[in-house]
């Protein structure tokens, strides 16, 4: 008797320090992995010579310049590419309660890719910022498409469909991106965005597109309650005094944001938002008000190691982190699917 | 006194109205069941009442507000809902799923208070679940997965409790159960509690008001001796029913049936000498 009420106790109050941990495990495990990043690569660079080229900057000094110009904005980049595809597959999860909800797989990367391609095709010159707007376009094009495609079906959207709808969508806008990197000749300038690639990020990216990450990523903290409220259907949202109009819009901006964000850095990578929310709730919960901060966190965890990975399995060359990120991917989509796709 | 008031409400997806000018008073501290024939609809009108469909025309009112256009926040603090298919993620625990209830008293990311912990902990210890409270829903069976909605519509601190079909899918004992807990509710803190059952049966043994419909109206509402008469269910479910008293509640029950044919109507309209001799063998 005595032990039971132990145990309730001590389970009642197991979810918030255990997250905690977790948070904090996380948090110092990205930064020793940004620290490993950083030092690791093409050229090897001492951790002591990071410190100095971080506070004791010597512009002369190349390894300093490599670090400061090159190595420093594409693992941040990496980073916040992380967050910012973990956090939208979490939103998408949380409010379609659809388990296998990607922005690589229900089409919105796609949409963001040829948006782009739209961009160098016909706006050759256009600065990056505007590049971004048409990156949120093209993400909320993608998800029309497949939405749209998905509901024309007679049994309603269930994940699978969805699935091959964004599949086909995203086929088919692949294609068309790549006619028009053909016809224009721009076949060069989007490479990287096909296979995912984050070597190409600078200062000057990083800071148009911190405001903007910043900015989705506090909606998305106020919105985590009401996704979890979601999560356990549109009816028992409502009953509780969810504004599910207004949350699933304001959510549907936020991951179009995010999803184009991510894009426009380092191209079409596929299930980063898939597996890092999954991850993130077999340790946290079901709560949104953890997960999503896990999201963040662990999502850039992902992606930095990708990149790092990316980098040293055979300097100087580098894999693209899309296919990396893939080898992990697909038997986790595998595994999901064939689980039934569960609750989320 | 009434609770919800639906004054002319038309309701219906796209084109298709399903409810036309619909009007029915549900009154307070009492239960009030909804039954017909399946696509008849009740499970329309209850998720209008619940201000999960919209009304098309006419408006839904409770205690004289305004449903559709009051802040639905606000609604919650004074109508929980228990919708037909609810279904938690998972590895939710009852706890935790219950706790949500408080959501509508909450500010922003704001935790828990110790009001809300108090109303968390008696709607666990009403509904009967403090042994399992730390368990993962998934590892619950259906009637206890029913209770912990349930118990998250209670911990809302609600009046009103509107329920669609809280009864579906268990078996006798565990729907028995359900019932028993709602009436204790009804009895023992006056909660107002709407709900759609299907098992006739259950609705008249338990329910003070009963509404019945049939294709988008209602057909006749009162008691349950006032709606469970042979020639109301031959209207309302096309079936000749054989009625006797229920030996609990004393309200009229449907002791087995027949499809309606209309040569054959209202030849056994009554509660008959079949149900007396149901009544010696029960007494007996």
């Amino acid at each position: 008797m005595n032990e039971q009420e132990e145990l309730k106790e001590v389970k009642k109050t197991v979810r918030p320090i255990r997250g905690v941990i977790i948070l904090t495990g996380g948090s110092l495990l990205l930064l020793l992995s940004l620290m490993l990043a950083v030092s690791l690569g093409a050229a090897d660079i001492q951790l002591k010579t990071v410190w100095q080229a971080i506070f004791q900057f010597d512009p002369d000094l190349q390894q300093h310049q490599i670090i400061r110009e090159i190595r420093f904005p594409r693992i941040l980049g990496a980073a916040i590419v992380g967050s910012c595809f973990a956090v939208s597959g979490a939103l998408m999860q949380g409010m379609t309660r659809n388990p296998l909800a990607d922005s690589g797989l229900l089409g919105l990367n796609a949409g963001a890719v040829f948006m782009l391609a739209c961009c160098f095709a016909f706006f050759p010159d256009l600065p990056y910022l505007y590049m971004i707007l048409f990156s949120f376009l093209g993400a909320a094009l993608g998800a029309g498409i497949v939405y749209g495609v998905g509901s024309l079906s007679k049994n309603g959207l269930t994940p699978i469909r969805l699935v091959l709808a964004g599949a086909a969508v995203s086929a088919l806008l692949g294609a068309l991106s790549e006619g028009i990197a053909l016809y224009y000749e721009i076949g060069q300038d989007l490479a990287f965005w096909y296979a995912g690639g984050i070597s190409g990020t600078s200062w000057n990216h990083l800071q148009i597109i911190t405001p903007w990450l910043l900015l989705a990523l506090a909606v998305a903290m106020t919105l985590s309650h009401s996704i979890t409220l979601l999560s356990l259907g549109e009816e028992v949202a409502v009953g509780l005094g969810t504004k599910t109009g207004r949350v699933k819009l304001t959510a549907s901006i936020i991951i179009v944001i995010l999803a184009g964000l991510a894009v426009s850095v380092v191209g079409a990578v596929s299930f980063v938002g898939l597996i890092v929310p999954h991850i993130v709730r077999w340790f946290m919960g079901y709560d949104y008000r953890w997960i999503i901060p896990g999201t963040i966190i662990y999502g850039a965890l992902l992606v930095v190691l990708a990149d790092l990975a990316a980098r040293i399995i055979s300097p100087p060359h580098e894999m693209p982190i899309g296919a990396l990120i893939a080898l992990l991917g697909v038997p986790f989509f595998l595994y999901l699917a064939r689980k039934g796709g569960g609750m989320v | 006194m009434k609770t919800i008031e639906v004054n002319k409400i038309d309701v219906g997806y796209a084109n298709e109205l399903i409810i036309k000018n619909l009007s029915i008073s549900i009154p307070s501290n009492k239960i009030t069941t909804i039954i017909g024939p399946n696509g008849c609809g009740k499970s329309t009108l209850i998720k209008t009442i619940a201000r999960i469909l919209n009304v098309k025309g006419g408006a839904v009112f409770l205690e004289g507000e305004e449903i559709h256009k009051v802040d639905t926040k606000e609604i919650a603090k004074r109508m929980a809902i228990l919708p037909q298919t609810a279904e938690a993620p998972g590895g939710l625990t009852v706890y935790e799923l219950i706790s949500y209830g408080r959501f509508p008293y909450k500010k922003g990311m704001g935790s828990l208070r110790k009001e809300d912990y108090e109303y968390i902990n008696w709607a666990v210890d009403v509904t009967g679940l403090t042994e399992v409270q730390n368990r993962a829903i998934s590892a619950l069976s259906g009637g206890q997965r029913q209770r912990v909605w349930i118990a998250m519509a209670l911990a809302q601190g609600t009046d009103t409790l509107v329920l669609d079909e809280p009864t579906t899918y268990l078996d006798l004992a565990h729907q028995l159960d359900i019932l028993l807990l709602l009436e204790r509710l009804n009895k023992e803190e006056g909660r107002t509690i709407i709900m759609v059952l299907h098992d006739l049966n259950h609705a008249s043994r338990f329910s003070h008001y009963m509404i019945a419909m049939r294709d988008g109206e209602v057909v006749t509402d009162g008691t349950p001796e006032e709606v469970m008469t042979c020639a109301n269910l031959q209207q309302v479910f096309q079936i000749d029913a054989h009625l006797a008293r229920c030996p609990h509640s004393a309200n009229p029950i449907c002791l087995s049936y027949q499809l309606c044919q209309a040569e054959k109507a209202s030849a056994c309209c009554s509660i008959n000498s079949a149900s007396k001799a149901y009544h010696q063998t029960a007494s007996g």
